[in-house]
């Protein structure tokens, strides 16, 4: 294990009723999160290798927890997002260095598929600092009924030379979806747009 | 009888490595159940209220039992618990209170009857206000390595008419405690103290 992790915390949202009807079957978020050690915080570091492999591992890991959260098999899942917060000694780079190269291909390697573009957010700040991880449908990016966000926070991360980094998974869409746009049964699933 | 109307629930689990200090062997482990519910006496003053604890135990019972699956499904790893609960704008504190008889006897009906009393906290509150429920060792609340505390809330609730029940259990004490007092293998287990 490359990465340095102090904590690990999940997060299952079940929504059961909306504006006071019934929400059947309810719609589930599940947030896997990890607090790891900044290897670059404090400094400015050029090459930024050590956290891209730290992404890939967390890629699977955190997708392995969130998955396992819902208590559904990785290819039930419908959203995705993921997101990092890097604490005050850290740069926005590293966020984008965990992210973005490497940690996607586990994700989808977990879930089974995975052809849209996984939405992702990030932010430096300070310990309870709010994530708010964008989601979108895995195999399809234009889905709208699978526009959504999850919000995670932990009082006590990031510290200074902390990552917080975050994979949000669904197994459904928004609660009462009416907005109109594509729908999941419309998927043609070649692009990961339509 | 009044029916307990539930928006959604949510649960959390924090698996704390270290914070600094030696990689604990056996990781730290802390869950909340969390339920967000209408408040049937929103809005205006009800003298009799009582009668709610009793149609709020099956929920209690429901949110305790979440809870040790959430840890793994064996009871007999608790060793900490505490409970909270957050009252949206139009209702009192008092219907906070409601929660002490349903939320403890859960807890206990699920861990087999543990003795020391169930910590506890309560306010009034507006949607994503946080809670920081306090935390004592299920046998002796004297204890003092399993003096904790966990911060939940909900981005959500509670709106104005609802009421955002919170049940914790840990897993041990404090992943680096060392601050001396009654320990856990001294424990009488007489009088729910010591």
């Amino acid at each position: 294990m490359k990465a340095k992790i102090r904590k690990i915390a999940t997060f299952v949202e079940e929504t059961q009723r909306e504006m006071d009807r019934e929400i059947a079957p309810p719609t589930r978020k599940a947030a896997a999160v990890a607090v790891i050690e900044n290897p670059c915080a404090g400094k400015y570091v050029e090459d930024l290798a050590e956290l891209m492999a730290i992404g890939e591992e967390l890629g699977e890991l955190l997708t392995e927890r969130a998955v396992a959260a819902l208590g559904i098999a990785g290819p039930s899942a419908e959203s995705y997002g993921k997101a990092a917060a890097v604490g005050e000694n850290g740069e926005l780079e590293h966020a984008a260095a965990i992210l973005h190269p490497k940690l996607g291909t586990p994700v989808r390697r977990v879930l089974g598929k995975g052809a849209a573009l996984i939405p992702s957010s990030k932010k430096r700040g300070g310990l309870g600092v709010v994530l708010d991880i964008p989601l979108g449908h895995k195999d399809a990016a234009f889905v709208r009924s699978h526009f959504d966000g999850m919000e995670v926070r932990l009082n006590d991360a990031p510290r200074a030379n902390e990552i917080m980094v975050a994979v949000a998974v669904t197994d459904s869409g928004r609660p009462l979806p009416r907005v109109g746009g594509l729908t999941k049964d419309q998927i043609k699933g070649e692009d990961g747009l339509r | 009888m009044l029916e307990v109307v539930v928006r959604k629930k949510i649960t959390c689990v924090e698996e704390i490595f270290h914070e600094g200090g030696p990689v604990a062997e056996k990781p730290l482990r802390r869950a909340a159940a969390l339920a967000v519910i209408r408040n049937p006496f929103a809005g205006s003053y009800v003298a009799n209220i009582e009668g709610f604890m009793d149609d709020l135990k099956p929920l209690g019972f429901e949110m305790a039992r979440s809870l040790v699956s959430a840890l793994g499904g064996d009871a007999r790893v608790v060793e900490g618990y505490g409970k909270g609960a957050i009252v949206g704008s139009c209702g009192e504190l008092e219907h906070g209170a409601l929660w002490h008889v349903p939320g403890g006897y859960g807890m206990r009906e699920v861990l087999g009857g543990a003795k020391a009393i169930v910590a506890s906290t309560k306010k009034v509150g507006a949607p994503g206000s946080r809670l920081d429920i306090p935390i004592t060792h299920i046998n002796a609340s004297y204890v003092r390595s399993h003096f904790d505390a966990m911060e939940v809330g909900v981005n959500d609730a509670p709106r104005a008419d609802e009421i955002l029940l919170v049940l914790v259990m840990t897993t041990g004490p404090r992943v680096h405690a060392r601050v001396g007092g009654l320990k856990a293998s001294e424990i009488k287990g007489e009088d729910g103290l010591r």
